[in-house]
């Protein structure tokens, strides 16, 4: 067992995780953030994308012993006092879901994309989400959706 | 996923002290090929030593006529540098094309060359930018370190400390890639220096190499019509799912023209 220091979504955790646990593992099964999603377990689908240290990463490909000492925001960090995050909302306004399973990855992606780049092009756009795979949307309503929360 | 000691190293002699004490260690730095081949076992290593914690193998630094990249910057890192920007185009463009975002913000440049995957991207970059492999036991010479698919001259208890590449005039990174994983089908990476081109090429082979045929012609006369004599032999290319040799041959036919064109 390791043991870790963590903060995640501004609230500090210390663990006892397994040498072997998986930082995705540690969210869903022991803390209970089932926000954050596994849809392949082999780094190709975004499902599990949350931020350590303020950058972008797959959940599914991170050992929990390896973020000691850092800093996390997953999906359920992200509304404030009630009211959705810019970009949930717009997701939600440009009907840029069906099932949902792919949105919390997608969603978390998009935080960190627009606060690297406040203006991107539709390329870009589709660029950054080259990790991510939605069966449902056709993709076309979530770039929308991005579009739309850059205005905001 | 299978059981394994982790430990992590705050620095490059307790990261050696560890390898030493250890039955089978395995190194992780961004781990995005280590978690993956753990999860299927292709790998079962006793202990992992978790070196992504040592912040002097972070830096990138500017000398002589050379940057010397930190085994731990991420390909992220190296494709927003100012330093990799100005100097070395081409390989900021090439870190910009691995994987996604996601990928490129853990996974490192020591651990691709270390991998030596025949579809990874830097190989090709560290073999034409006359790259040295720095490590805590030596320094190895790119020409020599490159042996076969996933096989380099590394000793098993090696750690790349950083990558030493001679700045170029110009250069540049022509990728095909695989649509499916993202990984090159062939990348070619061209630099130009004061009287002499350096190529080399991945995807199409075991193990990148240099294409010292080609860079002899475009020494005397740096143009496209010399690519109408260039014969390229597949005999020895990858003929996979993916592509044919024959077709990987076309390809990098291809891929040299568009190189010679820019730099041109
Ligand atoms: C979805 C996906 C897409 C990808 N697409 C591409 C692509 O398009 N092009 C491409 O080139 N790569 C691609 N990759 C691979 C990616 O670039 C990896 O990050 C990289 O190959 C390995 O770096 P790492 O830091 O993650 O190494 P790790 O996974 O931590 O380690 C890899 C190997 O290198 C060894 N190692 C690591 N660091 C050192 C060191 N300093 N000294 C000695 N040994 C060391 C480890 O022991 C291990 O055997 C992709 C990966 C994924 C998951
Ligand atoms: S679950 Fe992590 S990328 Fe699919
Ligand atoms: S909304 Fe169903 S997978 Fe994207």
């Amino acid at each position: 067992m390791v043991k870790i220091n963590i903060n995640i979504n501004n609230k500090a955790y210390s663990e006892e995780v397994g040498d072997n646990t998986l930082l995705v593992e540690l969210l869903r099964d022991k803390l209970g953030l089932t926000g954050t999603h596994v849809g392949c377990d082999t780094s190709q689908c975004g499902a599990c994308v949350i931020h350590v240290d303020g950058d972008s990463v797959k959940s599914c490909t991170v050992l929990a012993a390896q973020v000691h000492g850092k800093d996390l925001t997953t999906v359920e960090g992200l509304a404030s006092e009630g009211q959705l995050h810019p970009i949930q909302k717009s997701f939600q306004n440009n009907h840029a879901l069906q099932c949902g399973f792919c949105t919390p990855g997608l969603v978390m992606s998009a935080v960190d994309l627009l606060k690297k780049n406040s203006s991107p092009s539709e390329d870009e756009i589709r660029e950054w989400f080259e990790g991510h795979i939605c069966r449902c949307t056709g993709y076309k309503n979530i770039i929308k959706a991005v579009q739309e929360a850059i205005t905001q | 996923m299978y059981n394994f000691r982790y430990h992590k190293a705050e620095t490059i002699e307790t990261a050696r002290s560890l390898i030493a004490q250890s039955d089978d260690p395995k190194i992780l730095a961004g781990g995005h090929t280590l978690i993956p081949t753990l999860k299927q076992r292709l790998s079962q290593p006793s202990d992992i030593i978790d070196i992504s914690s040592i912040d002097e193998l972070k830096m990138i630094t500017l000398g002589d006529g050379f940057v010397t990249i930190g085994a731990l910057c991420t390909h992220s890192d190296i494709s927003n540098s100012p330093d990799i920007k100005k100097n070395i185009k081409g390989l900021a463009d090439l870190a910009k094309q691995i994987g996604d975002p996601q990928v490129r913000h853990k996974g490192t440049i020591g651990g691709s060359v270390a991998n030596a995957d025949p579809a990874a991207d830097y190989p090709a970059a560290v073999l034409a930018l006359d790259g040295e492999i720095t490590t805590s036991a030596e320094n190895h010479k790119a020409t020599n370190f490159f042996v076969d698919m996933f096989e380099t001259s590394l000793d098993s208890d090696e750690i790349i400390t950083g990558i030493r590449l001679k700045i170029p005039n110009s250069s540049t990174y022509k990728k095909f890639r695989n649509p499916a994983s993202g990984y090159a089908m062939v990348g070619v990476f061209m630099a130009r220096y004061d009287n002499d081109v350096k190529i080399a090429v991945t995807g199409a082979s075991s193990s990148a190499y240099r294409m010292l045929d080609v860079e002899d012609s475009l020494k005397s006369n740096f143009n496209n019509d010399i690519m109408a004599d260039v014969d390229i032999d597949t005999t020895n290319f990858n003929d996979d799912i993916h592509a044919s040799a024959k077709y990987r041959g076309v390809i990098l036919k291809v891929l040299l023209e568009e190189a010679i064109l820019e730099l041109k």
